[in-house]
């Protein structure tokens, strides 16, 4: 039984619409969308409700969720990505039309653009990355808190593109670790739209990422 | 008399002439002289006003040649748009005198050309790396640097500034304060670097760094054959891609000595003018958000946006489109196309209208950028200014009208001018620039000719994909330009167009083989940006900000 469907029996309680309403919105965001994957654990506790209902309790005061925290800390995340935007070339005037008015990047919780790393949860590498800018990047990636995420944006960040030159990193995750790589020479917007949803997926997974947690600066002089 | 000729006759009797080749080929006017004379004679030819722009200086390898480079120098004038390339041949080890006591222009195209080819300048104060990191060993454009062989860099620079006459850069005054912006600072763009030492709010001294964006653009150039070139001129000046496919794409057309058909010129000229619109919405919307407006970046990228959809109907591609192909265009414009761009114009005419209101006469926009950093125009041709800021400074230079190309001269339109050369006048010129722009694109486009989009030359355009299919001659002909490439006759020249940010010229010397031997790219915001040290002295730190928005560089062709 759904969740939806013991608030109707309940219907003879008719001071309850507005928490219905704030019930069913909240069991909405947060159900699983697609069954057997995602949002591990967290799901409303049915029939702790019902054990309420039966005893008469207020629904206003007693509606409760049972999650595990780390499952509510990665919803919060996912939908709180606060970017900064490392466009160096060709790619950051993409990255502009992403967070224009056409595409705009708000509806996904991460209009928040920070050019601090120490506030940016999401570093969207977003260009060619050459060797003189391979320190910089560094410097400004470990100065970025935990959590934090890289998205590479376009065939240079990624790989290095078809420069394959004497001045030109090959790729940026030579140098910090990468979660999503987006092709494209430049990747259209939805592409974009597109990683960062995957990146929102990992995330709620709590997916494991060795990549990040085996990394060691390249320039760091043992 | 031709030109060449009345400059020889001036010269006889002043220099030892006999030395002298004076050389007329593809259309240019060449003189190679002897490396002891290369300052004297600039000088002459600056001050007799024969030649009031240094454009470009830059160098070329011959390894097998005795002496082995080439220093280049591009002059240009603005009186009748003629133009003058000196050329002297320097041995490894050899130097030559700076041109930069002739020119404040030659000043980074030097060090560019020391950092490229190892070729000296006696007299530069700053002969140190620009383009790639300074533990870089050895010169990549030397033809026998590898184009991929990478060197690693460990660390960033501390701040530093140019030398000057009797005071070093490296040395920083204790009483001052340092600060470090950029290359990851909203105002920065991404790539660029300022370093300033303050008194206050104060500048006292600055400098940039650049090359975070060095791509090897050159190098790539000359290892790929020359229509797989087109797609890395898209990503030089990305605000405006097709500006640089059209400019490289003319300047093969030149050396090869073919016209495009009517149509080609037709749609190249459209495609450029809606460039030139998109180009000055970067320049004049982030220009905004770096004075901390950000309503007019949200306005004018929806516009931005209808030209990207042009740009998809007509080739698939939003930003860099690499529509040209040396000959003419990739394809036809599909079904409609023109009038899709003249409904674009008129919604834009009334865009152009509102940023007017919410910038220009904007109070705050005002105070924040009128009467900051002024040039005039005898500094900004010094400097080697070309486009927008030239015109801003009240120089009446557009080299659509001065050397009309694609029938430019057949169109109606008119060059703004500013007055002042401040900042507030850079974005006059910018805006009214759109205007003249959604003008010319309309007349265009009432009037689009008909006919082929592309030369049908069967050594340079690829056949038709029923030919290549269809009988063997087309397959023959398929093969051979695939396998053999596009290969233009031994010979070089110069040409430029007027792109969105000023002169793009592209020096292209070819070998006969079906590569580029040497592609060299006058990037406009190279010379501009080279005057912003200068430019900000004794101003405040927020209106450096503001001058580097104004000059719209794009680190794409400021590095390449």
């Amino acid at each position: 039984m759904s969740s939806k469907n013991s608030m109707n029996n309940s219907s003879d309680n008719s001071a309850s619409s507005s928490s219905d309403l704030l019930r069913s919105a909240l069991v909405d965001s947060l159900q699983d969308p697609t069954p057997g994957t995602g949002y591990a654990g967290l799901t409303p506790d049915v029939a702790l409700h019902q054990a309420q209902l039966r005893a008469g309790e207020d629904l206003s005061r007693s509606f409760a969720f049972t999650t595990r925290l780390e499952a509510v800390v990665a919803w919060g995340r996912k939908n709180a990505l606060w970017p900064l935007p490392y466009g160096t070339a060709c790619c950051g005037i993409e990255l502009m039309s992403v967070m224009g008015p056409r595409y705009d990047l708000a509806r996904f919780g991460a209009e928040v653009v920070r050019f601090s790393p120490r506030q940016a949860d999401l570093l969207i590498v977003a260009g060619t990355i050459t060797e003189k800018m391979g320190p910089v990047l560094v410097q400004i990636y470990q100065q970025m808190l935990d959590p934090k995420y890289v998205l590479s944006m376009g065939a240079c960040a990624s790989s290095g593109g078809f420069y394959r030159a004497y001045h030109v990193l090959q790729g940026a995750d030579k140098v910090i670790p990468v979660d999503v790589y987006v092709p494209g020479c430049p990747p259209t917007p939805e592409a974009v739209l597109d990683g960062l949803m995957v990146l929102q997926k990992m995330i709620a997974n709590n997916q494991p990422r060795p990549w990040k947690e085996n990394w060691k600066s390249p320039y760091d002089k043992a | 008399m031709t030109k060449l000729e009345s400059l020889k006759q001036d010269l006889i009797g002043k220099f030892n002439i006999k030395d002298y080749k004076f050389i007329h080929s593809v259309g240019d006017d060449i003189v190679e002289i002897p490396k002891a004379d290369v300052l004297a004679l600039l000088r002459h030819l600056k001050s007799s006003g024969r030649f009031d722009f240094l454009m470009d200086v830059c160098g070329v390898d011959y390894p097998n040649r005795e002496k082995r480079f080439d220093v280049v120098y591009h002059l240009f004038s603005s009186k009748d748009g003629s133009r003058l390339r000196i050329k002297t041949q320097l041995a490894e080890g050899e130097a030559v005198e700076t041109a930069t006591r002739a020119w404040k222009a030659a000043d980074w195209f030097e060090r560019e050309a020391w950092d490229m080819f190892g070729v000296k300048f006696t007299g530069h104060l700053n002969l140190r790396r620009i383009l790639t990191h300074h533990q870089f060993v050895g010169h990549p454009l030397r033809k026998d640097y590898e184009a991929d062989a990478q060197q690693h860099c460990d660390v960033a620079l501390p701040i530093h500034f140019d030398n000057e006459e009797g005071r070093d850069g490296n040395v920083l005054d204790e009483n001052l304060v340092p600060l470090n912006i950029g290359p990851s600072h909203p105002a920065m763009h991404g790539t660029l670097r300022v370093m300033v030492e303050l008194e206050g709010e104060t500048i006292r001294r600055a400098g940039c760094e650049i090359g975070y964006l060095h791509r090897c653009f050159e190098k790539m150039a000359e290892t790929h054959p020359y229509n797989q070139v087109i797609p890395y001129t898209d990503r030089l000046n990305y605000c405006s891609a097709p500006m640089n496919n059209v400019g490289y794409c003319k300047a093969v057309e030149k050396l090869l000595g073919v016209e495009i058909p009517p149509r080609a010129q037709a749609m190249r000229v459209i495609l450029c003018e809606l460039s030139r619109i998109i180009d000055h919405i970067v320049a004049v919307g982030t220009g905004g958000v770096d004075l901390g407006a950000l309503t007019g970046f949200f306005h004018l990228f929806t516009y931005r946006e209808k030209v990207y959809t042009l740009f998809e109907k007509l080739c698939g591609a939003r930003l860099t489109v690499s529509m040209t192909r040396v000959g003419g265009m990739a394809q036809d414009a599909p079904e409609g196309w023109f009038d899709d761009v003249l409904a674009f114009c008129k919604d834009m005419r009334g865009q152009v209208d509102e940023i007017t209101k919410l910038m220009l006469e904007n109070k705050i926009f005002i105070k924040r950028t009128q009467g900051v950093t002024p040039v005039s125009a005898k500094e900004a041709i010094e400097w080697g200014y070309t486009g927008p800021l030239l015109r801003a400074c009240g120089v009446n230079l557009d080299l659509r009208k001065l050397t009309p190309y694609y029938g430019y001269d057949q169109l109606n339109f008119d060059v703004p001018v500013g007055t002042n050369g401040d900042i507030y006048d850079r974005y006059l010129v910018r805006i009214e620039e759109m205007r003249q722009s959604i003008r010319i694109i309309e007349q265009v486009c009432k009037n689009v000719p008909g006919g082929d989009y592309t030369i049908r030359d069967k050594g340079i355009v690829l056949p038709d994909k029923k030919d290549v299919y269809g009988n063997i001659e087309g397959l023959m002909n398929h093969f051979m330009l695939i396998i053999k490439g596009l290969r233009p006759p031994v010979g070089e020249t110069y040409d430029a167009t007027e792109a969105a940010n000023g002169e793009l010229g592209f020096y292209l010397i070819s070998d006969g083989s079906g590569t580029p031997y040497r592609l060299k790219v006058r990037p406009p915001c190279f010379a501009i940006y080279q005057s912003f040290p200068t430019l900000v002295r004794g101003t405040m730190i927020a209106d450096a900000i503001a001058t580097i928005a104004s000059m719209n560089l794009i680190a794409g062709e400021l590095d390449r």
